[in-house]
């Protein structure tokens, strides 16, 4: 390894389809160091970093490693060059042994000599600080433990340059704290290390230089000692944009939802959600915040019915009585005869909101087919209401016979919503609304929130766009590892704020100072 | 005594055929390929096997034996890969679905068998007198362990290919567990998406062991035509029921081969049992041949409700891949 | 050489999915096809009669239609396999694989015979009847009720549970046939009630199997109408397509699973009583004769519309009753037409592909990127 840096990439620019993911973006990684790269969701470094471990290929540019030009077009390619991706979703065969894991498809001389390889793993192992047995079996392991396979597997193939993508979202406190010990022994190795992150804490704690991506744009680069979590928010978020999203006062607010100390557990029982607080209001739209994968997805669930959560949690909708009904341990449709009218907006539109091959009418029946005494389903009022919402929302189809997987992701979206709002809800809950969506298409999705909420309607908006949260919610509530980090009046709140709230966990930070 | 002998020498024969088509298709499903169409694959190395020594020992006065087994297992190993060919083009390739393609190949196996296995009893005179008395004899011949008393007579009156298959599922089981191309051959069969990502070729992986386990499913065919008609053919459909309990035992041996040969064992033992069990009647003598179908289930059950990673099918089995799916 | 760098490997076919396709040029693959499937079924023939195919051809057509007799034989047995497909399409619609249709069949089948044998007299033959089609139909159900019970509850894989069902009702039917005999020591139950005709289907406008194709068009038109108009056919279509938008819809997805196999064992244990009150008056281990398996296939191709299946039935019964014909009159035997089927049916698989894929091919070699070593 000579002066010249471990990866150059120049001019580099990748679209998907109109979608501008990187552009024009100059990124620099230097031997022995550990780089961060930061950014919001969407702002394009996983794709920056795929296009290094041969997944995509540049629209643009060149790419060097070790000073030398290179073309990577397949994970091959990437190891052979000696750069390794431990992706997010980790690319592993469960009935598998850690060692098996490991040496998969490679061309290595022999027979296949377990002893040996596990005497290998357990040296990479020894000399890393890694906690790994070659023998234990992927499904029994936790999930660090499974992180641990793919670094070992990645540094097992002669990797120089490890790219780490969210190596956090999955981790405990203590996990992390031993992942990035083990990340440091790495960079005294010799080894270059990229962590795509959008976690300030662990950026300060672990890394020597910071790379900041915003839309796809490079913003800039510091070395971590002249930083501050302040400044690299401002560089992260951007200045506060005005979107001019209307937002009038609905005068009779009426409590519609309570939620207290929801617990919600995976299927491998760790923790989506720690109990949980808060209230959901008629009249009102709650904003929730966060970074994806802090349990938006397990709240929105547990309130519709569809998640389980732990003993002592409890989801309360309070009807125009004040009478309180408890909604956990129902399904869907005890919920509705219960008399709640409940819309969801899914972020799975084709996975759990819509039936992709059905067309535009079926869809509309997918509430309400169980209406009337017949054993038929009427589909005259839903093929009127197909009609109303192509109209009304300027749906772009063919026809109505049209199944909707045939749609683009902003028409299915308005299919949806038009859907879930026809249903006059007392509750609208929706994920990741304008996800995807065009710039006008977002503004009808905006006042038609509006709309529903100054009709009395509880609304919770689950997003990722802070300007937006800011300028059409009325509270904000901020979601941190599955905890409320806060909930704030959006009238007054911040954009730093927020973005330092949903990036370290104001209440934790104290715990661990006190 | 002597009818525990006979029991257990039919349970092996019926066994053996068994544990070659069971063989090949835990080598077709490990690469994730679930091929209904053993019972046509047997059908068509049967037929082959049987259509190649018939012509050689016709246009031959004096046929070598050595000649004669030979052709014939290359016929019946070659035209039942064939079959695994279809097969792996139209759901590797093609990705027509598994089940529906495997059923087709079930019955156009069953149709060229029948047909041309008809045909040749015509030619050669009426059901039972094909004569391949030369390749029969060399199937059937045994070494003089068999007259070792009752031992004997379980353990070495059987023709060369009952050890074949001993040897051939044992021969599977250590490829897929000690050598580097079986571990990359099961990553394909569990998560095609991994093993592709690892440079796995996902596409050869599917090809190869769906013809080569084919091959060997045919030589269950084999051995059926060759040892238990003792060279002829007839039309009565046992060829296809030992098919579906091939693919039976798959399960209940919870795809490991080595399972499968007490397995197959056990199986040709339940589907004979009626015979000796004394004071059955001839109807329920039928109730009792239920039995094999039956521990399947309840294998299959079991296996269900205990969810032991080790115990499930490939985790892909059945499904086509498609790299841009992922 | 930095534009060398721009050239990626490509490889030689690419395979894309297809958005669309226009409903004539899916059905113009599907005849290229059946077309393509023809001059390879012809050329095997040509091979071993050594005949113009065309020629022969015909005298397929003249086999299953040359004659009022054999065209009622021929719709008859298309009937009996329009039947199983109709009973398997709610099942598959859920992606369900019911591979037990033969079973299903057989119980049906033997309960018929039942029926036949133990109620011949002291029964209105309009309350035979009836009995005979209740009784058929829950025999069915249940075994198409077991294996979606255990897939409901503990996902147990209902392909190899239905299959093994098949042959547990294979033995049952041995069963039947040894306790039934006749006449004793014959291994078969003969022609039940051979002169006295009850429980036979009645001749109905002169016509022996009117009332097969009566029972069997009701079936096919209500099938269509129950899986694209009730809310439960409604219900069956959402949990086949996602189970996880069954869930939010509020569909209870195990009910589904259970009332739909139980709906499907029925009308394919109806099969049976078609195949021995209205058909072959007989029960054996043939009675379903692999028509469950040809079924699938046949429901399969039709994508679950019952009036598609009436074409493809009538098709795979025309190519059977063709080679029988061909077999009888050269001197073969009736496997031909086996052979013929798969034939057919693998085409007929393969251009599925090339309705749903789209595959382009490399324009000009490009070289692939060089590596500069």
């Amino acid at each position: 390894m000579g002066t010249e840096a471990a990866v150059q990439m120049k001019g580099i620019t990748k679209c998907f389809g109109a979608t501008v993911a990187n552009n024009n973006v100059d990124f620099e990684l230097k031997h022995g160091e550990i780089l961060s790269l930061l950014g919001e969701n969407g702002s394009g470094k996983t794709t920056l970093m795929n296009m290094l471990a041969g997944i995509y290929y540049p629209d643009e540019g060149q790419i060097f490693v070790n000073g030398r030009e290179v073309s990577i077009t397949s994970p091959k390619d990437a190891f052979n060059l000696g750069i390794g991706m431990i992706h997010q979703h980790y690319k592993l065969v469960d009935v598998f042994t850690a060692a098996e894991n490991i040496i998969l498809g490679l061309e290595e001389k022999g027979g296949l000599d377990r002893r040996a390889v596990s005497a290998k793993v357990k040296e990479i192992a020894d000399r890393y600080g890694f906690d790994i047995d070659p023998n234990q079996k992927i499904y029994e392991m936790s999930v660090s433990q499974k992180q641990t396979v793919e670094i070992v597997k990645v540094l097992y193939r002669g990797a120089e340059i490890l790219i780490l993508d969210e190596p956090t979202a999955v981790l405990t406190p203590q996990e992390t704290d031993k992942l990035f010990k083990v990340m440091k022994n790495m960079k005294a190795d010799g080894k270059a290390l990229i962590i795509i992150t959008h976690k300030l804490n662990e950026v300060m704690a672990v890394s020597d230089r910071v790379a900041v991506l915003r839309k796809g744009v490079y913003i800039g680069d510091v070395p971590t000692k002249d930083t501050d979590p302040q400044k690299l928010t401002d560089m992260m978020v951007g200045h506060a944009v005005t979107l001019n999203i209307d937002r009038p006062q609905y005068d009779k607010p009426q409590e519609r939802i309570e939620v207290q100390h929801l617990t919600v557990k995976d299927a491998e029982g760790v923790s989506r959600l720690k109990d949980v607080s808060f209230n959901a209001v008629g009249g009102e739209i709650l904003g929730v915040a966060g970074i994806s994968g802090s349990g938006q997805k397990q709240l929105l669930e547990a309130i519709a019915g569809l998640q389980p959560a732990e003993p002592g949690s409890r989801i309360l909708f309070k009807d125009e009585g004040g009478k309180e009904h408890e909604l956990l341990g129902k399904d869907p449709l005890s919920i509705a005869k219960l008399g709640v009218a409940l819309s969801f907006v899914p972020e799975d539109r084709l996975g759990m909101g819509l039936v992709g091959n059905m067309d535009l009418t079926d869809n509309m029946l997918l509430r309400s087919y169980l209406t009337g005494r017949s054993i038929f389903a009427d589909r005259k009022k839903p093929k009127e209401l197909a009609q109303k919402v192509v109209d009304e929302l300027e749906v772009v189809t063919p026809n109505l016979q049209t199944p909707v997987r045939k749609l683009s992701g902003g028409n299915v979206q308005k299919v949806l919503v038009g859907r879930e709002i026809s249903m006059n809800p007392t509750v609208l809950m929706s994920a990741y609304a304008v996800r995807g969506l065009d710039i006008n298409t977002s503004y009808a999705i905006y006042n038609l929130m509006t709309e529903q909420k100054m009709k009395g309607v509880a609304v919770i908006y689950v997003g990722e766009d802070l300007d937006v949260l800011l300028e059409l919610c009325d509270r904000i509530l901020v979601l941190c590892d599955g905890e409320v980090s806060g909930i704030v009046d959006a009238r007054t709140a911040t954009k730093d704020g927020i973005g330092l709230m949903m990036t370290q966990n104001q209440n934790k930070e104290k715990e661990g100072q006190s | 005594m002597t009818n525990i002998v006979s029991l257990l020498q039919a349970a092996i024969v019926f066994g053996t055929v068994i544990l070659f088509g069971a063989t090949g298709e835990i080598l077709t499903e490990k690469s994730g390929n679930l091929n209904l169409g053993v019972p046509g694959i047997m059908y068509l190395g049967g037929i082959a096997g049987l259509v190649a020594s018939f012509f050689y020992e016709k246009g031959n006065p004096n046929p070598n034996v050595f000649v004669s087994v030979f052709i014939s297992f290359i016929a019946s190993f070659a035209a039942a890969f064939v079959g695994g060919l279809i097969f792996s083009f139209l759901t590797i390739s093609l990705r027509a679905n598994q089940n529906v393609t495997g059923l087709t190949l079930t019955i156009f196996g069953g149709g060229v068998a029948n047909f041309f296995g008809g045909s040749l009893n015509k030619l050669a005179g009426g059901v039972g007198q094909i004569s391949v008395a030369t390749a029969s004899g060399g199937y059937r011949a045994t070494t003089p362990l068999a007259s070792l008393g009752a031992v004997g007579e379980v353990l070495f009156d059987h023709g060369f290919l009952t050890y074949v298959a001993i040897a051939v599922a044992v021969l599977v089981q250590l490829f897929l567990d000690r050598t580097r191309a079986g571990l990359n051959l099961r990553a394909v069969g569990e998560n095609p998406g991994t093993a592709d990502s690892a440079g796995i070729n996902v596409t050869k992986n599917k090809y190869l062991a769906t013809c080569i386990g084919a091959g060997i499913s045919g030589i269950g065919g084999l051995f059926y035509v060759m040892d238990y008609t003792k060279g002829t053919w007839a039309n009565d459909g046992t060829i296809e029921g030992l098919g579906w309990l091939a693919v039976a035992l798959v399960i209940f041996a919870t795809w490991k081969c080595v399972n499968a040969i007490w397995g197959a064992y056990l199986f040709g033992l339940l589907s004979w049992m009626y015979f000796y069990v004394p004071g059955l009647t001839r109807s329920s003598q039928e109730i009792f041949k239920m039995l094999p179908y039956l521990v399947t289930i309840a294998v299959l059950i079991v296996v269900s409700l205990r969810n032991k990673k080790e115990n499930q099918p490939p985790a892909s089995l059945g499904l086509a891949y498609f790299r841009e799916e992922r | 050489m930095s534009a060398n760098k721009e050239t990626r490997r490509e490889p030689f076919v690419r395979i894309s999915k297809r958005t669309s396709i226009s409903r004539g040029k899916a059905w113009g693959i599907r005849g290229i096809a059946l077309l393509l499937a023809l001059i390879v079924a012809g050329l095997v023939i040509f091979a071993i009669v050594r005949l113009n195919p065309v020629f022969v051809y015909g005298a397929m057509w003249e086999g299953a239609f040359g004659t009022k007799t054999r065209a009622w034989a021929t719709v008859r047995d298309a009937m009996l396999m329009l039947c199983i497909a109709v009973g398997l399409a709610p099942a598959f619609k859920m992606k369900f694989w019911n591979i037990g249709a033969e079973g299903q069949i057989l119980v049906g089948g033997i309960s018929t015979a039942f029926c036949m044998i133990y109620f011949k007299t002291g029964m209105s033959p309009f309350l035979l009847f009836i009995v005979m089609i209740v009784t058929s139909a829950i025999c069915g159900a249940v075994w198409g009720l077991i294996p979606g019970i255990f897939k409901a509850r503990w996902n147990t894989n209902e392909t190899l549970f239905t299959l093994m069902m098949n042959y547990v009702a294979i033995q049952l039917t041995s069963y039947s046939v040894a306790k039934w005999e006749n006449p004793p020591g014959s291994n078969s139950v003969g022609i039940i009630n051979q002169t006295t005709k009850v429980g036979w289907f009645p001749t109905i406008f002169g016509q022996q199997y009117l009332l097969n194709v009566i029972i069997v068009m009701i079936l096919t038109v209500a099938m269509f109408i129950y899986l694209k108009y009730s809310k439960q056919g409604y219900e069956i279509s959402v949990v086949g397509d996602s189970e996880n938008t069954a869930r939010y819809a509020g569909i209870n997805v195990r009910k589904v699973y259970v009332r739909t196999m139980a709906l499907s064992g029925a009308i394919c244990g109806l099969a049976g009583f078609l195949a021995v009150s209205g058909a072959s008056h007989t029960i054996s281990t043939s009675s379903a004769g692999g028509r469950g398996f040809t079924a699938i296939i046949v429901a399969w191709l039709a994508k679950f519309n019952t009036f598609t299946m009436i074409l493809i039935s009538f098709l795979l019964i025309f190519l059977e009753k063709g080679a029988t014909e061909i077999a009888s009159r050269y001197n073969l035997n009736d496997y031909a037409s086996e052979i013929i089927t798969g034939i057919i049916l693998f085409f007929i698989l393969g251009s599925e592909f090339f309705i749903n894929y789209d595959v382009k091919f490399r324009g000009r070699g490009r070289k692939g990127a060089e590596k500069n070593d």
